[in-house]
């Protein structure tokens, strides 16, 4: 049996180190030989102070960033060696994304934002593409605001509208950084719940940084990082 | 199947509608280059093929005829020899162009060559009861002088006809020896110190474009002329027209080499009009030049506020699986666009400047000065090279845009 399928690790990281500004006299190493592992139907916190590496670990699992060196097996794959197109096609079948300030593009829908990453690789979006796109925008109650430009929805509902991009390529792995670091708590409680069910009903992993240590409570497990390095680790009890 | 840059045009022309007014005014500045081009363009042709035809519409393309005559020396001169002599030139005698008769089919089998014609020229005067009038006799074969200056074209009064005893004269001779269509005029030339002198009943007034051809030219029968000027059965020049006028300084140097006769081009007889053409084709190329300058400085300074303003999109683009290839792509798709509806505004601009221009830009005498037209070809030319310099304005910000760190850009 093929590795990667027997693998029930949807991400690998070993030894990773990264550091910034290298050769000059500002140079910083942001992680320090982290090790990580991300299961398959993982719902997972990750926290820690400002300045702790959180962005760049989250850029690094999301193929965004190259690491300075260490392994990263995404789906049992070792990606390090990849070029930037490898790592292209990788991130857009397996990974999904929501930053904090929703980053939507303005200029499309929010049916339109949903189906970009569709756009993008295949250069057209189908009939039944567009359908599944109208499927997620509704499966996050935005059914009635699908041709609404960015600039006419909510904090709340451009962060919805970004989950159901991020799921529209049925990723394994969704990497929400700060999802909820902009909304008010109503909207942070609505957002969070609605990451939990699309977790609950479509089976995809999720990783989470946040500051808030009421969501990461509701998460299955929590990693902190501190310092670049894992200060802990452990799953949630309830 | 991927459709055919699908995702880069849909993202580029949301771009450029987002950027609505920073879109609108690098398309202006493009229509406003394109129009200048174009029109410039329209005008210097027009006024150069205006100026060609009204210098060219009198004379031929290339004239042929036989070497002067020149003093040889009184006996060889061994090599190395120094020699001071003094030599006076020898006048001119009017002579016939030796073997016209068996040269002129060969001519005019060669490609180059639209039409020959042969022709004897010489001085003479036009007599009418006390008036006297010096005047340049000319003696052709009407058709195919026809072809030569289109003299059919050229009459203002009568019928262009050439029997013998026939002539056509200038529309200024007519008026100064008080002569009409079917009245008689006296022609008397030299030949060997004695006059010879001919009557001829004018068929035809014609006008030249010059005052001074108008003013002295009497055209007759071929052989009325050889009679008139004691060369019979000769042709004093070949006329050639061409069919590529620029080209007859070159195969005016290539008869030179091949036949032993004297022949000058258009461009040899005018050199001033050829230097003044030149200028001002050089003038209208460094116009143009300048003109797309602006026009790619211009797009590629917009198009690098744009990648400077949406970084976090096209991170976010990149973050969503769009290549390096496909934001590259998506850059230059604006510049292509920008340049072609440029183009296609500014070739209308330039056709509304033309119409302009030829409705309501007179002459003194209340006609176009001349006319100018946007050939399609040219219309086409201009759209595709300012389409490309779009294109061209974009690759700098394109390759920027594409190498831009996504981590980075999502987190500014």
């Amino acid at each position: 049996m093929n590795q990667a399928v027997a693998s029930s690790a949807l991400i690998e990281l070993s030894e990773v180190r990264k550091s910034y500004n290298i050769g000059l006299p500002s140079e910083a190493e942001v992680l320090h030989g982290l090790d990580l592992r991300v299961a398959r139907g993982d719902f997972m916190a990750l926290i820690g102070p400002s300045g702790s590496g959180k962005s760049t670990l989250l850029s690094i699992v999301g193929l965004l960033e190259r690491m300075n060196s260490g392994s990263y097996k995404l789906q049992g794959e070792e990606v390090q060696g990849l070029d930037d197109a490898g790592l292209t096609l990788r991130r857009r079948n397996a990974l999904g994304f929501v930053f904090q300030f929703h980053h939507l593009l303005p200029a499309f829908s929010a049916l339109e934002n949903v189906t970009l990453p569709v756009l993008a690789a295949e250069g057209r979006v189908s009939a039944r593409q567009l359908e599944n796109g109208r499927e997620l925008l509704a499966a996050v109650g935005l059914s009635k605001a699908m041709d609404k430009r960015p600039s006419e929805l909510s904090g709340g509902m451009q962060q919805r509208v970004a989950i159901a991009r991020a799921l529209v390529m049925a990723p394994a792995l969704v990497l929400a950084d700060e999802p909820t670091g902009n909304l008010d708590t109503a909207s942070s409680d609505e957002v969070f719940v609605l990451l939990r069910r699309m977790h609950a009903e479509r089976g995809v992993s999720f990783v989470v940084v946040t500051h808030d240590p009421r969501l990461a409570a509701r998460c299955d497990r929590i990693v902190e990082l501190i310092d670049g390095r894992i200060a802990r680790d452990e799953a949630v009890s309830r | 199947m991927n459709a055919w840059l699908g995702f880069e045009w849909r993202v580029a022309l949301r771009f450029l509608r987002e950027g609505r007014m920073q879109t609108l005014l690098i398309i202006v500045g493009v229509a406003a280059g394109v129009a200048v081009i174009a029109y410039i363009s329209a005008l210097i042709n027009g006024l150069q093929s205006s100026t060609l035809t009204k210098t060219l519409g009198a004379q031929a393309h290339i004239t042929l005829r036989s070497p002067d005559d020149v003093v040889t020396p009184a006996r060889p001169v061994a090599p190395g020899t120094a020699t001071l002599t003094e030599t006076q030139p020898r006048a001119q005698r009017l002579r016939s162009v030796a073997n016209w008769q068996a040269l002129l089919p060969l001519l005019e089998q060669m490609g180059p060559i639209e039409a020959v014609s042969p022709m004897v020229s010489g001085s003479g005067l036009a007599l009418r009861g006390e008036a006297t009038q010096a005047i340049a006799l000319m003696g052709v074969d009407l058709d195919r002088y026809d072809r030569i200056v289109s003299l059919r074209s050229k009459v203002v009064s009568g019928t262009a006809r050439l029997e013998p005893g026939e002539a056509i004269i200038g529309r200024d001779l007519a008026s100064d020896l008080g002569v009409r269509v079917g009245d008689r005029v006296t022609l008397q030339t030299s030949v060997a110190n004695s006059n010879v002198s001919d009557a001829v009943r004018v068929t035809a007034l014609v006008d030249l474009g010059v005052k001074d051809l108008n003013r002295r030219t009497v055209i007759v029968p071929l052989r009325a002329a050889q009679s008139l000027l004691g060369l019979p059965g000769g042709a004093t020049s070949l006329d050639l027209t061409v069919k590529d006028v620029w080209h007859a300084s070159e195969l005016a140097q290539d008869l030179r080499q091949r036949y032993p006769y004297k022949v000058e081009s258009w461009q040899e007889n005018n050199a001033q009009l050829v230097s003044a053409l030149n200028a001002q084709s050089v003038s209208t190329a460094l116009i143009r030049g300048v003109v797309l300058v602006v026009v790619v400085l211009g797009i590629a300074s917009v198009l690098v506020v744009s990648v400077v303003q949406k970084r976090r999109e096209i991170g976010i683009l990149r973050a969503m699986g769009a290549t390096r290839g496909q934001v590259l792509r998506v850059f230059l798709v604006q510049g292509a666009v920008v340049g072609a509806v440029g183009s296609v505004l500014g070739i209308a601009l330039a056709v509304l400047l033309i119409w302009l221009f030829t409705h309501f830009v007179r002459g003194s005498d209340g006609l176009p000065l001349f006319s100018i037209t946007l050939p399609l070809a040219t219309a086409l030319q201009v759209a595709f090279i300012a389409t490309a310099c779009g294109v061209l304005a974009a690759i700098a910000p394109a390759r920027r845009a594409a190498a831009m760190d996504p981590a980075q850009a999502i987190r500014i």
